[in-house]
């Protein structure tokens, strides 16, 4: 539906093949997709299975949950706020794509995403840590910030910023040219152009970027553990109470996997109906 | 299509189901199998992370002498015994507390006869060679606002501190309070025995309480404050060949060479102290 609409504006009719009853070869390439499926399902299943109700809803209650949950809400929320202060500015930059630092830019933003968290946090506590290269700085200014519940949403910001940005950057892309050119020949300032056209056009992006990226900060275990440490209701997140847990009580690390299992899965469905209502108003 | 799904689903559905009672079932049951490459020259140790060195020199000593191939999995005590539990196919395993050793004995992994206390390990105050917090007691340790890293409480360096804590309480040198006001001060729990190490090596932590062992192999990076043994713990490390061992004869022998002279001389020189000495 959604295909026909985009196509029948920008390419000449295709006519595409009819794809009403799958044939024996649709049948066999469905049973080549299962393996693949059963790896992602299997295991998530089976912390439902391990996990029955009434263990689950007497862990809810227990102060080492609490705790992990309040924190992690809190601190992936001003994660978020900190991506949308900081990253807006820097997808509205990537996407123009005129600068030489472009491609240099472009790559930064990305490489997050590709580092396993622990470098991350590893390269945070040299750079932001007492004895890092900033320490000197920050503690002139009375900061200290490893062990603190501010190091946890710096670690989050640094992983999760990359998912807000990249989305947020192929919205602007989207926008058509010639809009903005028509604005400006009204005489829209260039922060009129943005907040009137840019952003209203690319507001599914920049949702789906939120969502995004606010999944990836409340999942953030690597950088966090090095960066901020391990301490109950300071900077021990979900994740971090997950990986105690396992070593200590393995009801609160289902628990807390089951939470975030069904958060998770919340957001990510969230995602998917910004994608499709938004879609064809494109 | 509805079809397909509602097919899958039931089969994802059925798999979850069945998969996990007969799973369970043959891991206590059946003996592991051989999962490891190398068969059965392999051996694979189960070691708690504050045995790294003495274990890396160990094995490599017994390597040379049997020519087999030794495979060390270092990790916290705790953790490791988990995955015994949960079917690991490990052949020999060294843990830093009897407790754990226990829990396997409870649950059929190791004979009930067959753990030993191969080495003994005690508490040791670190700094960072600055001391940024200018500590130089034990009492020092109870100043409010010093930033203090130690293993998990949960953990079994963790029980030993709160073991030593305790006795210090107990005294009039350091006061009924002593305990609480060192736990306040706790900024981090890390993981393992060797997180708290770094943190305070990197200069992060005011002070962390470790192991003597850990202390010595990171002598250039940070300053002690020993403990005296009128305070201080005795962790007892137990090591023993599991039940399920796919090469049962070469993890006896293994644990006979930790118990051996030289085994022991190998572990006294990474500051252990000896089984059964006072």
């Amino acid at each position: 539906m959604n295909i026909e609409v985009v196509t029948e504006k920008t390419l000449p009719r295709l006519r595409l093949p009819q794809v009403s009853r799958p044939g024996w070869f649709g049948r066999l390439w469905m049973l080549a997709v299962l393996p693949a499926l059963l790896l992602f399902t299997i295991p998530i299943l089976t912390i439902f299975l391990r996990l029955s109700l009434s263990d689950f809803i007497h862990s809810l209650r227990q102060e080492a949950v609490l705790q992990a949950v309040h924190l992690s809400l809190i601190t992936s929320f001003i994660s978020l706020l900190g991506i949308i202060l900081f990253g807006t500015p820097a997808a509205y930059y990537l996407y123009r794509r005129r600068s030489r630092l472009h491609w240099l830019a472009d790559t930064l933003v990305d490489l997050p995403t590709v580092l396993p968290p622990a470098v991350a946090g590893v390269a945070l506590l040299l750079a932001f840590g007492r004895e890092g290269l900033f320490g000197p700085l920050l503690r002139s200014w009375g900061i200290s910030l490893p062990f603190t519940t501010a190091a946890v949403v710096l670690a989050q910001m640094f992983i999760a910023a990359p998912f807000y940005i990249r989305s947020a950057s192929v919205g602007f892309a989207a926008v058509d040219c010639e809009l903005k050119h028509a604005a400006a020949l009204d005489g829209a300032s260039r922060w009129q152009i943005f907040r009137y056209i840019v952003l209203p056009m690319s507001a599914p992006a920049v949702l789906s970027g939120c969502i995004l990226a606010w999944s990836r900060a409340l999942g953030e275990f690597g950088a966090t553990l090095i960066f901020a440490g391990n301490l109950a209701g300071r900077t021990r997140t979900m994740p971090l109470a997950i990986y105690i847990g396992f070593e200590t009580n393995l009801e609160v690390a289902l628990t807390l996997s089951a939470i975030l299992i069904l958060v998770s899965s919340f957001a990510l469905l969230m995602l998917k109906v910004v994608i499709k209502n938004h879609l064809p108003a494109n | 299509m509805k079809k397909w799904l509602l097919c899958l689903t039931a089969l994802i559905w059925l798999a979850g189901c069945t998969s996990i009672p007969s799973n369970s079932a043959t891991q206590t049951s059946d003996p592991a199998s051989p999962l490891f490459p190398g068969g059965e020259r392999t051996l694979l140790v189960f070691a708690a992370t504050s045995l790294t060195e003495a274990f890396t020199e160990l094995s490599q000593t017994f390597e040379a002498q049997m020519g087999t191939q030794v495979e060390l999995n270092f990790a916290n005590a705790n953790t490791l015994s988990e995955q015994i539990l949960q079917g690991a196919p490990a052949d020999v395993f060294a843990s830093a507390a009897p407790k754990f050793m226990d829990k396997l004995v409870e649950n059929g992994k190791v004979d009930a006869q067959a753990g030993e206390i191969f080495a003994r390990n005690q508490l040791i105050v670190i700094l960072p060679r600055r001391n940024p917090a200018d500590l130089e007691t034990l009492q020092d340790l109870a100043k409010p606002g010093i930033k203090l890293v130690m293993g998990a409480k949960e953990g079994p360096q963790g029980e030993y501190v709160e073991g030593f804590l305790d006795k210090a309480s107990a005294s009039a040198n350091f006061g009924a309070g002593y305990k609480d006001a060192v736990y306040s001060n706790v900024v981090s729990y890390e993981s393992t025995v060797k997180g708290v190490v770094n943190k305070v090596a990197l200069g992060e932590a005011d002070a962390g309480i470790v192991f003597v062992t850990d202390a010595k192999s990171a002598s250039e990076k940070v300053l002690t404050i020993s403990i005296p043994d009128a305070f201080n713990v005795v962790a007892e490390y137990p090591i023993a060949p599991l039940k399920n061992s796919s090469n049962p004869q070469l993890a006896r022998q293994f644990v006979d060479f930790v118990l051996s002279p030289e085994g022991q001389q190998i572990l006294a020189k990474y500051g252990f102290l000896p089984p059964d000495g006072d």
